[in-house]
């Protein structure tokens, strides 16, 4: 069997950058499974531009983004398996994948890197009510077909659910020459990005709809029109608010689930929050040597959150492949007593990653990315640790669509040894 | 007209039309199986619970409980001949209520009277080992172990298949105009063209009244009777281990639990008698219902596993039998009509009976045996191949290793050769049925796009011109528009 120093399951961004840090952490062989033939994952098919803002100071599409990393990762020497799709992860780090040259064969890992990504969230999922025909797309699928494949879902749209794929295939499909009659969205925010409203909806006079739904999807073969009503606080639709949009295309955008049936099957425990796995400090889910980034591990709203977030898994990756136990600390230094703080999420924040943080392992300095479950203006960031409030950040406007990050110093958890939990919240004072 | 003229002309390519097909196939005899859609299993086939029903809920007596019972021994024998899904879980009617014990025992009785085997009452404390998940309030339940679940799209492709492959035509998109009696034979006007033939099988499902009424003084109503589902994803497989109904109570009939074959969970029907034939729509009403009654029997039904809704139409008539016969004042007609449960379970059974029928109408003479073709390849599952067996098929064609699908786990090769089987896929729904692409968590979401390449290159058609299921069903616009 083959064996690598560290394996990681996805070529998209986070699978590149987890990647590339594993070779810099001096790993000699690294490989990256991907099923498409090509690398940069779902980057391909997001032409529009606005990526790598944070990382490289500039606007790039999708692709350009992408083949920066691509082009480095060849640089330092990642390996890569296209067109391989991974059936399954033991928790002996075994990777069995698929392929059409080589059929199905096996991978010793000396760790694992889960970079999977996330999938829509489909109709079915919402139980709508009417018929099944043609002509109701996730908007990432309809993004592909015109964006990938030069293909036309629809001329007369409405979208289902504000999140931030939709808000881009609205501007999409209205520069394509099709109408946009309205994004619907069920809560009474947005679930993407502010810029996206503004650029792709208001710049293009498209509606917003907050507080709605769709109630029955019409047409027998393909989409004739959908009905859209108002909801009341518990999201249940207003009798008498129903409106007809007549309309060949139904696209949604109501949500991303974190792909993670490879890592339940290998035993992964996974947080019922994110839907992605619980991980530690340095990223390693509960199976050892197995660690996850990237939208498998939670949905991002911009990949440089994920590339950063794929280039400490790929360290601690690499770390844990070459037996060492952790980036900072030293080898042969003091063993610490083990010590496992809980993170914990209180008063507006829907969860944190990591969950758990060893401050004996832990960087010099450690990101923790959460996200919150309203809109609030006005309110503070609150970190404790023990009883003690160690952060108290002031941000004027938190919002579901948009993630938030905190971060600790190892200094501040190592000096107070008697704290067991740390919590995360937000704060009116 | 010598290319239109044949012996048999079946309307309704269901699990009923294809079965009687397929018997028919041993004969001598020129069959054509006209379908109003794109592709077999179209209606009520392929919308309904997927149960091999044991056979103690039709009135003894009835025709439908002697078909019942022997399809589902029928089917065991079937599924083996032409490699379909059956899995042989057993069924449990499950009681809640103390004071509706005697229905139960009633249900067991006529089970008995109707000849199946195995049947027995469990008390709680077995039937919580048996099902661990049933509802605190459950008292007992009736044993079924001969009841179980099937594939009811492989079933009926691979009845079509058999028959395809026996010489039985196919002719789709082909709805029914009219049927008119011409000298000794009918003539069938079909969108796609008329045919002229000896005999006439009624298996047009819920317009089977419809087809009866244009050749018979005594009319016949199908009414159709909607029922709606909730599928659930892999994920929540396990929650029940057998077909579990619910014993009626006070509060109405209650809704089934069970697994189905590709590792689903399935949860419904409801029974609504709807005017329109066409409406195979899910309705906030009906899928409400389905969550109000799914935990009669069953407790903690992961609803939010789900990975979408349906609706089926079942063919009721009002005396709640099949009506299997030559229609008096029509001879050679024959209704194989009001095939709603449990008709799919009574298929096998189903096909035998009008096949004689016919047979004996026409005067049919029974092929060589060696001509026959008894039993059908199967398709590939890679779900329940071993990582050796999966090797072998990527040496013989590398596509095995190119997986299109990844929840049901499908590769190019199986789309290849649904697209190229003797009943070959059209459409993408087509595809669905024979290899299971699509049905998973992403519905099509991943695979959609992948298939309509395989599809463009295999059957040379424009990226405009593939459809979901069938004319008017077009995936994409015209690029550029009107």
């Amino acid at each position: 069997m083959l064996s690598y120093d560290v394996v990681i399951i996805g070529g998209g961004p986070a699978g590149l950058a987890a990647a590339i840090a594993a070779r810099e952490s001096g790993c000699e062989r690294v490989l990256v499974i991907e099923r498409d033939d090509r690398l940069g994952g779902i980057l391909n098919q997001c032409i529009h531009n606005g990526f790598g803002l944070h990382t490289f100071k500039e606007e790039l599409t999708g692709p350009e983004y992408a083949a920066r990393y691509e082009d480095r990762a060849h640089e330092v020497g990642v390996e890569f398996s296209l067109g391989s799709m991974v059936i399954d992860v033991s928790s002996d780090l075994v990777v069995h994948a698929v392929s059409q040259e080589r059929g199905v064969y096996g991978v010793q890992a000396g760790a694992v890197v889960l970079a999977m990504g996330c999938r829509e969230r489909p109709r079915g999922a919402l139980a709508i009510p009417g018929y099944r025909p043609a002509g109701i797309y996730t908007a990432g699928t309809a993004q592909r077909l015109v964006n990938m494949e030069g293909q036309m879902p629809g001329r007369e749209v409405v979208i289902l659910g504000s999140g931030d794929i939709g808000l881009i295939m609205a501007r999409r499909m209205t520069l394509e020459g099709a109408h946009v009659a309205c994004v619907a969205e069920l809560m009474p925010y947005s679930g993407g990005l502010k810029r996206n409203i503004v650029q792709c909806l208001d710049d293009y006079g498209i509606p917003l709809l907050l507080s709605h739904t769709v109630t029955r999807i019409e047409g027998r073969k393909r989409v004739e029109a959908v009905w859209i009503a108002k909801v009341d606080e518990q999201r249940r639709p207003i009798p008498g608010t129903e409106v007809r949009y007549a309309c060949d295309t139904l696209m949604l955008s109501v949500g991303l689930l974190p792909e993670n049936e490879l890592s339940r099957e290998a035993g992964v425990a996974l947080s019922p929050v994110t839907r992605g796995p619980l991980v530690d400090e340095s990223l390693q889910t509960s199976v050892p040597g197995v660690f996850a980034c990237g939208n498998v591990l939670h949905v991002h709203d911009l990949v440089d959150y994920v590339s950063q977030e794929a280039d400490a898994a790929g360290r601690c990756a690499a770390h844990y492949a070459l037996g060492k136990r952790s980036p900072d600390v030293q080898e042969d230094g003091p063993a610490e007593a083990e010590r496992v703080l809980l993170l914990e999420v209180e008063s507006g924040v829907r969860y944190t990653v990591p969950s758990t943080i060893d401050p004996a392992r832990m960087d010099e300095r450690l990101t923790v990315r959460f996200r919150v479950d309203n809109v609030y203006r006005d309110r503070f960031v609150s970190v404790y640790v023990g009883d003690e409030r160690i952060m108290h950040r002031k941000k004027r406007v938190l919002a579901p669509g948009e993630m938030e990050e905190v971060v600790l110093k190892r200094a501040d958890l190592l000096e107070r040894a008697h704290a067991e939990r740390i919590v995360v919240k937000l704060e009116e004072d | 007209m010598a290319s239109d003229q044949y012996d048999v002309v079946i309307v309704g390519a269901g699990v009923s039309g294809c079965a009687v097909a397929r018997e028919l196939s041993r004969y001598e005899a020129r069959v054509c199986v006209v379908e109003r859609a794109d592709d077999v299993c179209c209606g009520t086939s392929k919308a309904n619970s997927a149960i091999v029903h044991a056979g103690f809920d039709a009135q003894a007596g009835s025709m439908m409980a002697r078909l019942n019972v022997e399809g589902n021994k029928l089917m065991r024998e079937l599924a083996e001949e032409l490699n379909f899904a059956l899995v042989p879980c057993g069924s449990l009617v499950v009681c809640t209520d103390a004071q509706t014990r005697p229905a139960l025992e009633a249900l067991l009785e006529r089970g008995v009277a109707n000849g199946v085997e195995g049947l027995r009452i469990v008390e709680r404390d077995e039937l919580v080992s048996m099902e661990p998940n049933v509802s605190d309030e459950a008292v007992c339940a009736l044993w079924a172990p001969t009841g179980g679940i099937v594939d009811p799209f492989g079933l009926c492709v691979a009845l079509a298949e058999n028959a395809a492959t026996n010489g039985v035509e196919f002719l789709f998109n082909a709805g029914v105009e009219g049927v008119e009696r011409d000298d000794d034979e009918w003539l069938v006007r079909t969108k796609a063209g008329t045919l002229r033939t000896r005999c006439v099988v009624n298996a047009a499902g819920v317009y089977a009244d419809e087809l009866h009424n244009m050749v018979a003084d005594k009319k016949m109503r199908i009414v159709a009777r909607k029922g709606e589902y909730y599928l659930l994803d892999t994920t929540a497989f396990g929650h029940v281990r057998h077909t579990v109904f619910t014993l009626p109570t006070k509060m109405g009939k209650g809704v089934l639990v069970s697994p189905t074959v590709h590792g689903n969970v399935i949860v419904g029907p409801t029974a609504t008698d709807v005017e329109d034939k066409e409406s195979v729509d899910t309705t906030a009403a009906g899928l409400a219902e389905v969550v109000a009654k799914c935990g009669i029997a069953v407790r903690d039904v992961p609803l939010r596993e789900v990975i979408t809704t349906f609706a089926g139409l079942r063919a009721h008539e009002e005396h709640h039998d099949f009506i299997i016969g030559e229609v008096e004042g029509a001879p050679g007609f024959v209704d194989c009509a009001a095939i709603e449960s449990p008709g799919l379970t009574s298929c096998p059974a189903i096909g035998r009976m009008v096949a004689d029928i016919v047979r004996g109408i026409c005067d049919l003479q029974e092929r060589p045996a060696d001509e026959i073709v008894r039993t059908r390849p199967g398709v590939v599952n890679l779900l329940a191949t071993s990582r050796e067996d999966w090797n072998d098929l990527v040496a013989k064609d590398p596509t095995y290793g190119n997986l299109v699908c990844r929840c049901c786990r499908v590769s190019e090769a199986q789309i290849v050769d649904a697209l190229h089987r003797p009943i070959p896929a059209t459409s993408i729904d087509a595809i669905k049925r024979r290899t299971g692409c699509t049905m998973g968590r992403c519905q099509g979401g991943f695979c959609t796009p992948k298939i309509m390449a395989i599809m463009e290159r295999e059957l040379g058609m424009a990226p405009t011109q593939i459809t979901k299921c069938g004319p008017g069903s077009e995936l994409l616009v015209q690029e550029g528009g009107e």
